[in-house]
């Protein structure tokens, strides 16, 4: 018995190596496991052995079933290739293309704005939103910025058409979004801390690296004892996470009216890793930041007492960081609402 | 600010290197933007003396020049007028890098025959050094130039280019700088006060001066000279004017020019003898007058400008320009030098309103210190004196109405520490801030440091102005870095942020690609887009918009999102889906304008067959109704769809979407005229909902709702109604009837076998039941009633 499944064995095998097309496959099936194949007979016969034999003789011949189904589909398989191959047959072609399903892209600024968003947030700072048309006091004069000052000829105004309001505010459009410095703390007791996206305006001429409108993120921290190495603490790990731990970052006296000290925060040039280079203007840092502690005039515009509380503002242009990123060379590209350039992000 | 080293080294007595002054500077505050090297590319050129000036045999125009080049004699072809024996001039010889006189491109000296005569090298002008334009004549240097030396070593100059802040005027002078370089190297700077040697009458016996608009003028300072030469400055004046960037003019106006350099306080020379009354008056002008500058322009006053005036009328605007009634001419020999403090509010108003911005009106705009009227003064007076003869009268005049002596700051040692998060200890505060030249007085009763700035630094007035100090002496790079400590403040963050975020999100997943347009726009785009002559909603317009299309601000998406569907159907044949999400602003009474947050989606259909294996439908308005659909039902809310009046839609195929019978938007095909007025040739689809409205209407709004136990019936009918029936109506009727969970309509139709003026509707009911499984029995008598009473209602028949 064992030698009749053994030679059985033998012969399917041997017969399956000459099979050339789907038919003889066939013939093969029917041949060697189809209902009246030696094999099958061997199955049903099992009922008449003894016990014993018919353990041993059984799981031989399953043993032997399994075996040949599973050299069938191997043997399918081989056969459908070649036959794809060689007459195109009626399988898909794959290589055609799909039915057009669309899925939109959000735009460059809403990707970086959310990007910068969940960095702040993940750092204790909630996300808040501010007019765009905006009461001049709160731009300037409570930003310590008071009428004729110079500081103002770097923000050239978009002065909204409208009468003044009750205080004798002038309309404009921010332009900056630092206003909400001052909204927030008339609303909010310390502690705080909130960054703040939105747009905002200058007065500039349009060209490949000045719009009218562009975006910022502001940011505020005001507590008992905030000090200026947490300024700097809380910047560098931004930097880390949103530039990467290998770009070193500097940190600079600048002037901003509303802060004291003022700082400028700088990352080293991605480009040429603080070599120097056309895109650094040679010194090896892009300047990245705006920043300082609160002014205590500005506190006190505020409402809030600067002997008592201290604080940190940063703000940045946003624009810049695709810019730099994916090396854009025309900022107006961002508000071309062009599909080629957009697609892209 | 350009500030040439060697004038630096005047007052910085300390050897140092230029590279790392420039850093220390940018770190602490002025960026310094360049260092250009004037002479680094002069190869081959010397001092070199004219031994002899001959006539060219073959040309009257040209001479022939011996040069004693320190190393030898050369013979060289010069076609200069003003060259002469004896003069100290500059020569080039053969191999020189120079500026081609007539390309203004660099060039290599080569050795050139000029009519018949070799010329061996060359002498040269300001334009060959690359100097200036000047290219009549030849640069003749002082006499006193050594012959030999490379003219790099004797003209050569390193000029710093500075970024200066606002807060920081003293950084608009030379001595400014030297002073801060000094503190940064810990070197401090060494500025004498200049003095001058009056022999002439007391100053009071010659001049007066009232000030009558003292809050506009804290101080007032003049001296008198009289008996001057105008002419030339010397060569080393005017270089240094030139490399600092300033135009060499005559020699008292030089000399204001060089001394405001110098000291960042700007003065004026008046012609004495042009002024009536020997009188000075400051006060403010009359309003609407006109009065002449210097430059020849025609300058209408305001009441609100700070003139100089003598007995009979205006002589200058205070601190901007001088008049041409009062200028320094070429025959002038008696000058009032004016060296005085004004507002910096006033100045600065006055220079912004006359369009007139100058070196002066930089300078006290930015608030340069009253203490530096006097040391000017004395400085130019001296020099003018030293450059254009004359003698001076005895003392100045010194009118100080507003100055008050500084005020110490005080401020204490931990105050600072805790502000900068360091730990410097009292007497390290101290030194960085006497480097700084502030004088520095500890009260031990107070445990403060009571700090008083020196007199050319009008920028330090409170104690976060003395920490910064502290922080730039230090470095920043000083400061540690820590995280910040306290516990997160308490938040409410806004539902509208997140709600923006899944909208966002949503409308990708329907294929519309995220736009933004700019905030501005102009009357006829917003007039165009929704189809409106007058419009219904005026916006906000711009004082002074920079181009007339951004005239104003936008109070609807339209015009943004319809100019990009037409642009970029340009080289799209696809469909095009564009969406945007911002704000628009809505004039509101006297307050601030509402700025509700839109979105904007639009549609055009692709116009070109999209895939091999099927026909490609053109957009319609089930299109973009269904994306409606499906991002309201995402976000959580149940629109429906009313007859809408948009004058931007076209009539008939438009809708308002209502929620919770709040209208919250419209969606409609664009009405063709529009459309056209933004060069859109197709039918196109548009939606707006106004999410700032939405969002209310959403909050609070999902509940769990068990998924039913007992299975669904379903029951498809097909009914045959009147044209006019709206599905609407159907609806309603079937939604009236208990069990039913979901009515769907599947199909219409229209033609044979049903009747003319009736349609086929064709519907699919899902019966359910929370209670139990539905039998078919029970499932047949609602839908017998359901029929009977669309009957009754709409006059509906079962389709058999
Ligand atoms: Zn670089």
């Amino acid at each position: 018995m064992n030698q009749q499944i053994d030679d059985l064995r033998n012969q399917a095998v041997a017969s399956l190596k000459t099979i050339a097309s789907s038919d003889e496959l066939n013939s093969w099936r029917v041949r060697y496991l189809g209902k009246k194949s030696s094999l099958m007979a061997v199955l049903k016969g099992l009922g008449e052995l003894p016990a014993e034999e018919r353990r041993a003789v059984g799981g031989q011949a399953n043993q032997l079933k399994k075996e040949l189904e599973a050299l069938l589909k191997e043997k399918e398989e081989a056969l459908a290739a070649v036959s794809n191959l060689s007459t195109g047959g009626t399988d898909v072609d794959i290589t055609l293309p799909g039915r057009p399903a669309n899925l939109g892209k959000l735009h460059p600024m809403t990707l970086v704005l959310h990007e910068l968003g969940e960095i702040f947030a993940s750092m204790g700072f909630e996300i808040v939103e501010g007019p765009e048309v905006e009461w001049d006091y709160y731009n300037f004069e409570a930003l310590n910025i008071p009428k004729e000052h110079p500081a103002r000829d770097s923000m050239q105004t978009f002065w909204v058409d409208a009468p003044p309001g009750e205080n004798g505010w002038e309309m404009l459009l921010r332009t900056h979004t630092s206003p909400m410095q001052i909204r927030v703390m008339e609303k909010q007791k310390p502690p705080l801390r909130i960054v703040v996206p939105g747009r905002v305006f200058r007065y500039e001429a349009t060209d490949a690296t000045h719009i009218p409108m562009f975006h910022q993120i502001e940011g505020l921290a005001i507590d008992k004892g905030i000090t200026m190495a947490d300024l700097k603490g809380t910047l560098y790990e931004f930097s880390r996470r949103f530039f990467g731990t290998d770009r070193r970052v500097r940190f600079r006296c600048d002037f901003f009216p509303f802060v004291e000290p003022g700082v400028e925060m700088a990352v080293e040039c991605g480009v040429c890793k603080g070599e120097g280079c056309r895109l650094c203007g040679q010194s090896g840092w892009i300047e990245i930041l705006g920043a300082g502690m609160v002014h205590p005039r500005v506190l006190e515009a505020g409402g809030i007492d600067p002997d008592v509380y201290s604080g940190f503002a940063f703000g940045m242009g946003v624009e810049r960081i695709p810019l730099l990123r994916y090396g854009i060379d025309d900022i107006r590209l961002f508000y071309s609402s062009d599909l080629r350039f957009l697609r892209q992000f | 600010m350009k500030v040439p080293v060697s004038w630096l080294k005047e007052f910085i007595k300390v050897p140092f290197e230029v590279g790392d002054l420039a850093h220390r500077l940018t770190m602490a505050g002025t960026e310094v933007a360049s260092i250009s090297e004037i002479g680094s590319d002069w190869d081959g050129v010397c001092v070199g003396l004219v031994l002899a000036v001959d006539s060219h045999p073959n040309a009257d125009r040209l001479r022939l020049v011996t040069v004693d080049s320190g190393s030898g004699t050369a013979e060289v072809v010069c076609g200069a007028p003003n060259v002469a024996p004896g003069q100290k001039i500059c020569y080039a010889r053969i191999g020189a890098c120079l500026v081609d006189g007539h390309t203004g491109e660099p060039a290599v000296l080569k050795p050139a025959r000029i009519r018949g005569v070799v010329s061996s090298g060359m002498v040269c002008s300001e334009k060959e050094l690359g100097l200036s334009d000047e290219h009549e004549g030849i640069l003749v240097l002082p006499e006193s130039a050594p012959v030999g030396t490379p003219l790099r070593d004797y003209l050569g100059e390193t000029v710093l280019d500075l970024e200066v802040t606002p807060n920081r005027p003293d950084m608009l002078s030379v001595t400014g700088v030297a002073r801060e370089a000094g503190a940064l190297m810990g070197k401090p700077a060494r500025v004498v006060d200049p003095e001058f040697a009056g022999t002439g009458k007391a100053i009071e016996s010659e001049l007066a001066i009232d000030i009558e608009a003292p809050d506009l003028c804290p101080r007032y300072t003049a001296s008198l000279i009289k008996g001057i030469t105008i002419s030339d400055s010397p060569e080393w004046l005017k270089r240094r004017l030139v490399n600092a960037g300033m135009r060499p003019i005559n020699n008292v106006v030089d000399v204001t020019n060089y001394v405001m350099l110098e000291y960042g306080q700007p003065l004026h020379a008046f012609d004495f003898d042009k002024l009536s009354g020997a009188r000075i008056i400051v006060r403010r002008a009359r309003e609407g007058q006109v009065f002449v500058t210097l430059d020849g322009a025609e300058r209408k006053l305001t009441g609100e400008m700070l003139m100089i005036c003598d007995s009979k009328g205006e002589i200058a605007i205070a601190g901007v320009m001088g008049g041409a009634n009062s200028e320094v001419v070429p025959d002038t020999t008696s000058i009032l030098l004016e060296s005085a403090s004004f507002n910096p509010a006033s100045i600065h108003y006055t220079s912004s309103k006359l369009g007139l911005s100058s070196a002066a009106s930089q300078r006290f705009e930015r608030g340069q210190s009253p203490f530096l009227t006097l040391p000017a003064l004395n400085r130019a007076t001296q020099l003018i004196l030293e450059v254009a003869g004359g003698e001076a009268a005895q003392g100045v005049i010194d009118m100080a109405p507003g100055l008050n002596p500084r005020q110490p700051v005080l401020v204490s040692t931990a105050r600072i520490n805790s502000l900068l998060g360091t730990n410097y200890p009292e007497e390290e505060i101290i030194d960085a801030l006497v480097l700084l030249g502030c004088s520095v007085k500890s009260c031990p009763a107070s445990r403060e440091l009571a700090v008083t700035p020196p007199e050319w630094r009008s920028d330090i007035n409170l104690g976060a102005d003395v920490v910064e100090e502290i922080a730039r002496i230090k470095g920043y790079g000083d400061i540690p870095m820590t995280m910040l400590a306290k516990s997160i403040p308490h938040q409410s963050p806004s539902p509208m942020l997140s709600f923006k975020h899944r909208l966002r999100e949503a409308m990708v997943g329907l294929g519309f690609q995220e736009i933004l347009n700019w905030s501005m726009t102009n009357t006829g785009a917003l007039s165009k887009a929704l189809n409106q002559p007058e419009l219904s909603v005026r916006p906000l317009y711009l004082k002074k918009p920079m181009t007339l299309d951004q005239e104003c601000l936008r109070t609807s998406l339209r015009p943004g999102l319809f100019s990009a569907l037409a642009s970029n159907r340009r080289f799209e044949d696809s469909e095009i889906q564009l969406f945007e999400l911002g704000t628009v602003y809505l004039p509101a009474g006297a307050g601030l304008p509402e700025e509700p947050q839109m979105v904007g989606g639009i549609i055009g259909s692709p116009q070109v067959k999209r895939h091999w294996s099927e026909e490609t439908r053109p957009f319609d308005f089930y299109d973009l109704k269904g994306k409606v659909e499906a991002l309201l039902a995402y976000l959580g809310v149940n629109p429906s769809f009313e007859p809408s009046e948009d004058s931007g839609l076209k009539p008939g195929s438009q809708a308002v979407v209502v929620v919770k019978h709040v209208p919250v938007g419209v969606i409609g095909e664009v009405d063709q005229q529009a459309g056209r007025a933004f060069e859109i040739d197709e039918p196109v689809y548009y939606f707006e909902i106004d999410i700032t409205r939405l969002l209310p209407l959403t909050v609070g709004d999902r509940q769990y709702q068990p998924i039913p136990r007992y299975p669904a019936v379903v029951r498809d009918i097909a009914l045959v109604m009147d044209n006019t029936v709206k599905h609407r109506q159907v609806e309603e009727i079937i939604a009236g009837f208990p069990l039913v969970v979901e009515t769907r309509l599947f199909d219409i139709y229209t033609g044979k076998p049903v009747p003319a003026g009736k349609k086929s509707m064709a519907y699919r009911l899902t019966f359910q039941s929370r209670k139990k499984t539905l039998t078919d029995d029970a499932v047949d008598r609602v839908l017998e009633q359901i029929l009977a009473r669309l009957s009754s209602g709409l006059g509906a028949v079962l389709r058999r």
